[in-house]
């Protein structure tokens, strides 16, 4: 079988102007940041970024937001990161930021939904808010629900701890976030791994991604730090 | 001001049962933690992706990979479980968090909640808040009872809703309310106020419980 390991700016080579990208972490824990960099440093332009939060600046989703490369942000949670709020404000109207806020459950189960072939999904969450807004409202048993329909992206750049040249992925502690889910829900997926290992080293049972997903695999990834 | 978020996060303390699993947002419900009553043993949750999250690390001793949701150096209980967010919020919502604490920007006597988004002003995002509030079998709110004097507690919420029709149990350093019929029913008082002081302070009618009983700590 064909190496899946290549380097940073050859694993994210093939992601142009106009991508939408989902982007793994929890303010930043578990996101790949190796592969956050080479995006920065290959400055495609006008992205949509799916993620659970805007990270910080200089941290994570933060420094693509900095180098203002994202047009629209689907996310969560911005509020850890005032270049966010910023962006959106601009009068700059080529600037400016689209940001969709997505309750955090929705976020995850349209994501996974994605990835799982399902055609949406009728939650309790936002009935009766403005998240409510053009969805549909769905009676079932007594009790309302929105239909929430999947999420996809082009790629997803995600983070492993370990990782093994067949793309299984382990992940410590919170670092496991949204990423396996988004290893599911992309067309070419790739992984930033702390630590890359011989095929057959980890013990199948632990594993929490099976390397089906992931198309490629980059090393070089840190534990997480403020 | 920390007398006054220490009496409040006393009192949500004692809402719990033992074995419970609960989730404690950020600012005052967190400090719940720390007043926990001897012989109660909760599994508290950490929508991030915790199950079983234990007290802060000690400096030095911290592990990188493990945070709160609140992006917190934390540690993990012998019991602790990782989860991926799709679990972790699929546990939420399917009703096996028996308890959530939040703070509120607004709350109303039909127990809507707003917390989330000042339009034009404050758009942080609702992050976990809206699966929490709808999922969790019971909702406290613990909070101050006004913002520097202009009540909280309303007849209707202006801000845009968390959620509508949640909240089961409302704590603030005046007191103890609960929504009951769509209306806010005082069940204990903080004996430093008066009951004209808590109508004072809450923008709608307020009920006295017939069994009004001293505020416990």
């Amino acid at each position: 079988m064909k190496s899946k390991i290549k380097n940073a700016f050859e694993a994210v080579a093939d992601i142009n102007d106009g991508a939408t990208v989902m982007i793994g972490g929890f303010m930043s824990c578990g996101s790949p940041e190796v592969l956050i960099d080479a995006l920065v440093e290959k400055n495609v332009r006008n992205l949509t970024i799916i993620s659970n939060d805007a990270g910080m600046p200089g941290r994570g989703v933060g420094k693509l937001l900095t180098n203002g490369q994202i047009k629209t942000l689907i996310a969560s949670h911005v509020g850890l990161n005032p270049e966010v709020a910023e962006r959106m404000n601009t009068n700059n109207e080529s600037e400016q930021l689209k940001c969709i806020l997505v309750p955090q459950g929705t976020l995850a189960e349209k994501i996974r939904a994605a990835g799982c072939g399902l055609g949406g999904f009728l939650t309790p969450t936002g009935v009766g808010t403005i998240v409510a807004e053009g969805k549909k409202v769905i009676m079932m048993n007594g009790k309302e629900y929105l239909l929430e329909e999947p999420l996809f992206a082009d790629f997803s750049l995600i983070r492993g701890s370990v990782a093994d040249e067949f793309g299984n992925i382990l992940y410590n502690g919170t670092t496991r976030n949204f990423n396996p889910l988004m290893a599911m829900a992309a067309k070419h997926v790739i992984a930033g791994a702390c630590e890359i290992v011989k095929t057959g080293t980890l013990e199948p049972n632990h594993i929490v991604t099976s390397g089906v997903f992931v198309d490629t695999i980059v090393g070089g990834e840190k534990v997480w730090s403020m | 001001m920390v007398d006054v978020k220490e009496r409040i996060a006393k009192r949500v303390a004692l809402e719990f049962n033992d074995g419970d699993v609960v989730n404690l947002g950020i600012g005052l419900p967190t400090m719940v933690a720390n007043y926990i009553p001897e012989g109660v043993d909760i599994i508290l949750q950490s929508e991030n992706g915790i199950m079983g999250m234990g007290p802060e690390p000690e400096r030095g001793y911290e592990n990188k990979d493990i945070i709160n949701a609140g992006a917190q150096h934390v540690t993990v209980n012998e019991n602790a479980a990782f989860l991926d967010s799709a679990t972790s919020f699929g546990l939420i919502r399917g009703s096996h968090v028996d308890v959530t604490v939040l703070g509120a920007l607004e709350v109303d006597r039909y127990g809507n909640l707003s917390n989330w988004i000042i339009p034009g002003k404050l758009v942080p995002g609702m992050g976990g808040a809206m699966d929490l509030v709808v999922g969790a079998k019971k909702v406290i709110i613990a909070m101050l009872h006004t913002q520097k004097g202009k009540p909280k507690i309303l007849d209707r919420c202006t801000l845009p809703y968390t959620a509508v029709h949640v909240i089961d149990k409302i704590i603030t350093e005046m007191g103890v309310m609960e929504i009951q019929n769509e209306q806010i029913v005082l069940t204990e008082i903080n004996t430093d106020y008066s009951i004209d002081d808590i109508q004072k302070a809450t923008g709608c009618k307020i009920i006295v419980s017939k069994n009004l009983r001293k505020m416990d700590t």
